[in-house]
């Protein structure tokens, strides 16, 4: 049985002809059920690529890449975005949509299957706000909580339509150190506790420590893997 | 019983683990229904409307500009129209007989005026009216200037024709150069009703004869005629001296009580020589219509305008929907990365247009029909909100909207899920 992530000779290049830019060469990377495993790397190293490519908001041009199970090598936009349901994303910025609440920003990712009824929805949204440490602030708008507080928002988005995996691009980066800190054991403590893997991309030394492994990138390359 | 059921389950199995009363319930599988599939896109949508309330109220406020602008030009087209075909509408007689070559009521091609006593051959027809009409000049009893007027010349007494108060005067105007002056006339014509109450009957210039204004009519004032006067068959011919007494302007047909409209029709359209076209009330209405409608201008005119009201609409509302769009493209980036497709946030753009169009056409319908009340009352013009026109200016404000936000929707193209990393 393959892991939520199986990558096998992934090539990607920018540009077309003399412009052509390989980002990324000849990749291997295997994700097993329930780790956590940090990519860390220089910018322009393809991290971030990779990172689109996995969470299947970019097409594949080359090479293998299995997540949860399905080959994204030559899968439509249709098929992408269903793979996607099944991904947590957590961005740099919370990218929160402002005119909501915390409870229904959270209820989003529920709303995409629309079989749920709504009750349930916000229930389960309230629930998992609760869980990220958030009692209380369920009828806030994002622009009434701290920075930290939005970052929580995001990982209970993440989180509560029990994803398979979460993608996480430097999500403590806008956070000062006590805070970010925070999310990131958040963060791990509550995909420990579900199993669900977590690839995340991160310059922060600060917050090695939460990771199984630690995987680096340079030119578009693996270049080492150790055990944190 | 219950062992044995969930004996052949797998070890993970939400039945061993407690987690199966919360599973949903399954007739749901065939998808989510009409509603969710739109309900939950509009309620998005209304939320970030709803978010800034100053950009809803411009939004709100174009959508109820262009709702206002249609409404007025159509009021204003059916209104002339309607003003147009008044005197034909007045007629009280089910069909009519006029020359072929005949474009509108106010400039007529004779037709012999035998084809009214021919048309009496039929059993069914109780009264041939013929109907004169001519432009006259008029002085003005109080300064003296001139002016072109409507003559309208038939037998008084047929009762052929039902103006407002002609019943009142019909005997006075068998009197040698009687005529009566239709009170709605344009006040370039001089305040007749004043110096007739003050003076009574007294004496006008109309061509080149005195005549006598002995009462008041109400007709109504068209596109082809400023002003009206009456009188009968005899005093026409006096006053239009250069017409042949064997010619008349248009037949007024009326039928015994019962008779069938269309045979009558038919049967007229038998007998009579083609040198005449046999019409029914309606479609000599239509008719006259038509010509205001195609040979002229004016209804180019009130098309032309409406069509600019929509375009202004749809560029206000495209502009609300498109920078809603633009400042949100972030917020659809990320709905499209956590696995909305491009259809539902379709849904949403297109679910925002309508709901402007919604609350901006129903404050644009009211302070239409104030608007209507207000302008009729000033003008003379009957503008009436009607529930007709209601639906079809909602139906174009509907359209209008519709298309702005398909304009809009080109622009959520840009929002790359790709770059959210």
């Amino acid at each position: 049985m393959t892991g939520p992530i199986r990558i096998r000779g992934l090539t990607y290049a920018y540009g077309e002809g003399e412009l052509r830019r390989p980002v990324l060469r000849d990749v291997a990377l295997d994700v097993h059920a329930g780790e956590v495993v940090l990519l860390t790397g220089p910018s322009g190293s393809g991290k971030t690529t990779l990172l689109t490519l996995i969470g299947a908001l970019r097409a594949m041009q080359d090479g293998s890449c299995v997540v949860l199970g399905r080959e994204m090598l030559g899968a439509t936009e249709r098929d992408r975005v269903r793979l996607r349901r099944s991904i947590g994303f957590i961005f740099q910025n919370h990218n929160l949509l402002g005119f909501l609440t915390a409870r229904q920003n959270v209820a989003m990712a529920l709303e995409i299957e629309a079989a749920m009824p709504e009750r349930e929805r916000l229930e389960r949204a309230g629930a998992m706000l609760v869980a990220v440490g958030l009692a209380g602030h369920e009828d806030k708008v994002p622009g009434r909580l701290s920075g930290g507080q939005r970052q929580r928002v995001a990982v209970a988005r993440a989180l509560v339509a029990g994803p398979g995996l979460v993608l996480a691009d430097e999500p403590t980066a806008a956070l000062d150190k006590a805070s970010g800190a925070e999310v990131a054991h958040l963060l791990r403590d509550m995909a420990k506790s579900r199993g669900t893997p977590i690839l995340m991309v991160t310059h922060d030394p600060r917050i090695l420590d939460i990771a199984d492994r630690v995987v680096a990138m340079e030119d578009g390359r693996i270049v080492q893997a150790e055990a944190a | 019983m219950n062992v044995m059921t969930k004996a052949g389950l797998l070890p993970w199995a939400p039945e061993r683990n407690g987690e199966a009363a919360a599973a949903p319930p399954p007739p749901r599988a065939r998808g989510p229904g009409l509603a969710a599939r739109f309900g939950l896109p509009a309620r998005l949508a209304w939320r970030q409307l709803r978010a800034e309330r100053s950009r809803l109220a411009s939004a709100m406020a174009g959508v109820m500009f262009a709702a206002v602008l249609v409404f007025m030009q159509l009021g204003f087209r059916s209104a002339l129209f309607d003003s147009a075909t008044a005197l034909l509408g007045a007629m009280r007689a089910e069909i009519f007989l006029m020359h072929p070559l005949t474009t509108a009521s106010f400039r007529p091609e004779p037709l012999p005026r035998v084809r009214a006593h021919q048309a009496l051959a039929l059993p069914e027809v109780a009264q041939a009216v013929p109907v004169y009409l001519a432009q006259a000049s008029w002085r003005n009893p109080e300064d003296g200037s001139r002016r072109a007027i409507q003559l309208i010349g038939f037998d008084v007494e047929a009762r052929a024709m039902e103006f407002e108060g002609l019943g009142d005067i019909a005997s006075a105007l068998r009197r040698v150069d009687a005529v009566g002056f239709d009170m709605r006339s344009r006040p370039e014509f001089g305040d007749v009703a004043r110096i007739l109450a003050e003076r009574g009957p007294f004496e006008v210039q109309v061509g080149n004869r005195m005549v006598e204004v002995v009462g008041l009519v109400s007709i109504g004032p068209s596109f082809g005629a400023d002003g009206n006067i009456v009188t009968s068959e005899v005093n026409f011919r006096r006053m239009v001296r250069e017409r042949l007494p064997s010619n008349t302007d248009l037949v007024a047909i009326r039928l015994r009580p019962g008779a069938d409209v269309a045979a009558a029709k038919a049967r007229l359209r038998e007998i009579m020589p083609p040198d005449v076209v046999v019409l029914t009330q309606a479609e000599l209405v239509a008719h006259e219509r038509n010509y205001w409608e195609t040979a002229t201008p004016i209804g180019f005119i009130f098309s032309f305008g409406s069509a600019m009201g929509l375009i202004v609409g749809m560029v206000i509302v495209y502009q609300i929907l498109f920078s809603d769009i633009a400042n949100h493209l972030r917020e659809y980036a990320t709905l499209k990365a956590i696995g909305y497709s491009n259809g539902y946030l379709s849904r949403v753009v297109m679910a925002a247009a309508l709901i402007l169009a919604v609350i901006g056409f129903i404050p644009g319908a009211l302070l239409s029909a104030w608007l209507y009340n207000v302008v009729g009352g000033a003008t003379f013009l009957p503008l009436e909100m009607t529930a007709e026109r209601a639906i079809m200016v909602f139906g174009l404000i509907f359209g209008m909207c519709a298309a702005a936000g398909l304009l809009a929707m080109r622009k959520l193209r840009d929002a790359s899920p790709a770059d959210m990393f």
